[in-house]
């Protein structure tokens, strides 16, 4: 397996998501997470999701810091600021245990790219046996999205459209 | 309130990137069946592309009434995606199921292919108006908050 793409992804995701937590100012932090989802979505693409990465590209790192942005600039420059009180221990030693547990157990995950794992054996080969002929879309992602699996897209719309509607309710008060 | 951008080259190179971006924006919906993207992601890239005009050129540079309109049309798109599964429902299929789509003259594959093309055409007008719909909600949130304090 090839190990020089995904060590520096990997340094540079760790290293941008411990900068996003403890930068002392929210705007920075925001830039921070930023360039986190651009990282990621360098990671989504370098193992083939590129619909993922290209999702993770333009909503994190595009309209989530521009929602962030504009909503820290509604904020005095005090409230950005963050104070942290100390660490409690039980953190300290637990949250280490935490992780050496969820590594053991990543052990019994089946490989990357395992044909014989469950996520590929099930349903995913018909559907990229029958996608073309079917739908005539060469993008096996969207016709899963919008053909086979459309009840959960149209329901992932109307999420969208909530919250807009939520939003608007909220925060548009002095206006008509 | 957002205030129109002083510089003359921001406000220059808004002019130029600005229907560069919308353009590509385009594409990738249209092009979602094809390659990479959908109506999600050309939604947001129409979203951000219209809130970076807001940015630039403030919220009150347009004096056209039909975008406040489309401004307000938060359902439309989700009217559209809902609509075209609900076309389905016409010569008695189900819904959702675009192969039921009473379009003569197209095999049940063709009719597949548009009933996706029209429902990303629904998510990626929903995803836009309900991006420019939450930027512009925070930012008027901010006027709030200035004009008491």
């Amino acid at each position: 397996m090839t190990l020089w793409a995904e060590i520096p992804l990997l340094v540079l995701l760790i290293m941008t998501a411990a900068g996003a937590i403890l930068v002392k100012d929210l705007v920075p932090a925001v830039f921070i997470l930023g360039s986190y989802s651009f990282s990621l979505a360098l990671v989504w693409a370098w193992f083939g999701a590129v619909d993922v990465a290209f999702v993770e590209a333009v909503v994190g790192a595009g309209l989530a810091t521009v929602f962030f942005l504009l909503t820290l600039f509604g904020t005095a420059p005090k409230d950005t600021r963050i104070r942290r009180p100390p660490v409690p221990w039980p953190a300290i030693v637990g949250l280490p245990l935490l992780g050496l547990l969820l590594l053991y157990g990543a052990n019994d995950l089946p490989r990357f790219g395992d044909p014989a794992s469950p996520a590929s054996t099930h349903i995913s080969s018909l559907y990229l046996e029958q996608s073309l002929r079917d739908t005539h879309t060469p993008n096996v992602v969207t016709s899963v999205l919008m053909d086979y699996r459309s009840f959960d897209t149209l329901i992932e719309t109307v999420v969208i459209f909530t919250a807009g509607i939520a939003c608007a309710l909220l925060l548009r008060r002095s206006q008509t | 309130m957002i205030q129109p951008h002083d510089s003359v080259i921001v406000l220059t190179l808004g002019r130029v990137v600005i229907p560069l971006v919308q353009l590509f924006g385009l594409y990738v919906v249209f092009f979602g069946q094809h390659g990479p993207g959908g109506g999600f992601v050309g939604g947001v890239i129409l979203a951000t592309s219209m809130i970076l005009s807001i940015l630039i050129f403030g919220p009150t540079a347009s004096n056209s009434s039909l975008a406040r309109k489309v401004l307000h049309g938060d359902g439309l798109g989700l009217l559209i995606f809902a609509g075209v599964g609900g076309l389905c429902l016409i010569g008695g299929g189900e819904f959702m199921n675009y192969a039921e789509l009473e379009i003569p003259g197209l095999d049940a594959a063709s009719r597949r292919y548009l009933g996706i093309a029209m429902a990303q055409i629904g998510v990626a007008a929903d995803v836009a108006v309900t991006g420019i719909s939450i930027a512009l909600s925070l930012s008027s949130e901010n006027n709030d908050e200035v004009s008491h304090g």
